[in-house]
């Protein structure tokens, strides 16, 4: 199954080998703070998982290294050179690619064409050059099944697939056009427990072609599953930061549902009912 | 056992060949989920109609006088079509067609240029009103309805005021004997005879323009982006597809087939009315929806929508043709557009209902 994931992956490649590297970084909306001193790094071969409540900064965090928005604050470094993303080209040319939660593909296109978007095959290159349509379809279709994507028809709309079964497409694009960084934003939110063990399946297997993985999500069980690595954000900063050596799953757990917030209130409650 | 042994080999070929056991079924839900199959439907129904019903309809000359009818409406269709799969929607088409043929006249009766300086000025000024319509709406991120909303009165206003400014009157002068005019006549406006049948060259440069998107839509890696742009934007941007440029240069498309729609106009009437257009950009938006494009964009074809503009053609040379009150014209592409909606709307679900 891992088979494309390892064959594809950038040998350059080592574990551990830092690729991105954030140093007090901060992001301001005008008068809106949505990021404080944040310190991050994603190595090759780990998972860097970022849990947060709603509203915690994960977003603003991902479209910083996505290049969709840029930082105000701070330094972010790709290989250890300084960068400042102004487009998400710019980030897909370092090797980041990010697969969001619910705007991986799109819906009405077939599977191919998804999977070629943004770097199709042309023929030539001039203007209005047919694309190497007979060759995509292939690609697209080996790529899919030896990573244990059955897709029925290639030129199905992709609409069609299952939540899951859209995500792994997603992925399975992003490393096939050689990602060394892939971040995935909130993969198992919308899906069901199977989906999800599907989606984190290739996450592991990404993981361990070498690639360096930063998996957002609210859920700490899916997060400790896969986990190197746990940072946790509260109102746009850093709460937690801590190896998985170093953490239990009850604590992430206990974190992420609010912490001593919690303690205090199930207290407050406790007093009110005698 | 000896026999069953021969038999063997016989069998592999067969496997060998793989098409056949898969192929019967996704032909033909592949043929229902294309954009075009409702309007091609709709338009046989409709033609066979008019057959039956009106004997002046079965002439080769009507069907001559059809694909020039839908041909006028179907050039800027095409444009409007792929803005349409796009994701955008262009009001100001109608009035643009005559703001281009305005100028094209103006700057060359009141400079004495020759007619094809006028014609190409016209060209840049429709590549620039595209490019602003194009990028105040991806600047403002105002729904492009709006935006073009206001294109169109501004262009609606700007023809009939500068034209009455320049020429004192509501229409622009006569501009037959200009130098260049037969030339451009020739390009825009002529005709030539197949068989016996007059045959407008508006209908050879419509099935050009027809043939040029297609190949665009399905063929070029422009297309794989502008389907992508119309169906899920953030998503085409995320894996790099330069969505505001597509956009904008769609927009520049149609501002180019609106000018030569007007260059048409021009050197078919010499003369031009300032007021007119208004009301034709819904016409353009019709041809393409009852061609399948959906309103939403992401999904639509040329194809289509050039079998939209050959519905509207038909229809209104057909009630013609029968001798009824033409008002009906207006009454029956309501229905069309209210049919071809509930009919994408369902095609749609189908597409996209999950099946593995």
């Amino acid at each position: 199954m891992t088979d494309t994931l390892t064959e594809h992956a950038d040998p350059t490649l080592h574990k551990g080998e830092p690729l991105i590297e954030m140093t007090d970084v901060g992001k301001t909306y005008g008068a809106i703070r949505a990021l404080k001193g944040i310190n991050l790094s994603v190595s090759a071969g780990e998972v860097t998982c970022v849990l947060g409540d709603n509203g915690a900064g994960k977003s603003t965090l991902i479209k910083i290294m996505s290049g969709l928005h840029s930082h105000s604050e701070g330094t972010l470094k790709v290989d250890g050179k300084e960068v400042h993303f102004s487009s998400p080209r710019e980030s897909l040319d370092h090797g980041i690619a990010t697969v969001y939660q619910d705007l991986a593909v799109v819906g009405l296109m077939e599977v191919w064409r998804n999977f070629f978007l943004g770097s199709e095959l042309q023929a030539g290159n001039y203007p209005l050059a047919p694309m190497k349509i007979k060759e995509m379809r292939e690609i697209a279709d080996s790529e899919l099944k030896k990573m244990g994507i059955t897709v029925k028809d290639i030129n199905q709309p992709i609409g069609t697939l299952s939540g899951g079964q859209r995500q792994c497409v997603a992925i399975a694009r992003a490393v096939y056009f050689g990602a060394r960084v892939l971040i995935l934003d909130e993969p198992t939110a919308a899906l069901g427990v199977k989906q999800s063990g599907v989606v984190l399946k290739y996450t592991a297997a990404a993981r361990d072609a070498g690639l360096g993985v930063v998996f957002i999500t609210h859920n700490p069980h899916h997060a400790y599953l896969v986990g190197n690595h746990f940072i946790i954000l509260k109102l746009g900063q850093r709460v937690l930061d801590k190896k998985r050596s170093e953490v239990t799953l009850e604590e992430l757990t206990a974190e992420m549902a609010g912490g001593r917030e919690l303690a205090e209130l199930s207290h407050e409650l406790q007093a009110s009912q005698r | 056992m000896s026999q069953s042994l021969s038999k063997t080999p016989a069998t592999p070929p067969e496997a060998a060949s793989p098409p056949p056991a898969k192929a019967p079924a996704p032909l033909m839900t592949r043929m229902l989920a294309r954009p075009e199959i409702g309007a091609l439907i709709a338009a046989v129904v409709i033609y066979i109609f008019f057959f039956l019903v009106a004997p002046a309809f079965r002439s080769a000359e009507a069907f001559s006088t059809i694909l020039y009818a839908s041909s006028l409406i179907g050039i800027v269709a095409v444009g409007v079509g792929l803005l349409m799969i796009g994701g955008e929607f262009d009001l100001s088409a109608g009035v643009a067609v005559v703001t281009y043929a305005l100028t094209a006249a103006m700057l060359s009766y009141q400079f004495n240029l020759n007619m094809w300086v006028g014609v190409f000025l016209a060209m840049i000024l429709s590549l620039c009103i595209g490019f602003i319509n194009g990028f105040l709406v991806v600047r403002t991120g105002i729904p492009s309805f709006l935006i073009t909303l206001g294109t169109f009165f501004v262009l609606q206003g700007a023809n009939l005021g500068i034209t009455k400014l320049v020429t004192g009157a509501v229409s622009t002068q006569n501009v037959s004997d200009m130098q260049g005019f037969d030339s451009a006549k020739a390009v825009f406006a002529s005709s030539f005879d197949i068989f016996g049948v007059t045959v407008k060259i508006t209908v050879v440069w419509w099935l050009l323009f027809v043939l040029v998107a297609t190949w665009t839509l399905n063929r070029t890696r422009i297309g794989n982006w502008i389907f992508a742009v119309g169906g899920n934007p953030a998503s085409a941007r995320a894996v790099g597809v330069p969505v505001n440029k597509v956009k904008i240069a769609l927009f520049m498309g149609v501002g180019f087939l609106a000018w030569f729609s007007g260059m048409h106009q021009l050197f078919a009437f010499n003369t031009i009315q300032a007021g007119g257009g208004v009301g034709q950009e819904f016409l353009f938006i019709i041809a393409a929806v009852v061609g399948g494009t959906l309103l939403t964009g992401g999904y639509g074809s040329a194809v289509g929508t050039a079998l939209g503009a050959f519905i509207f053609g038909m229809t209104q040379q057909g009630i013609v043709y029968a001798g009824w009150d033409p008002n009906w014209f207006k009454a029956f592409l309501g229905v069309m557009l209210l049919l071809a909606v509930a009919v994408n709307l369902s095609v749609k679900k189908f597409a996209t209902t999950r099946k593995a």
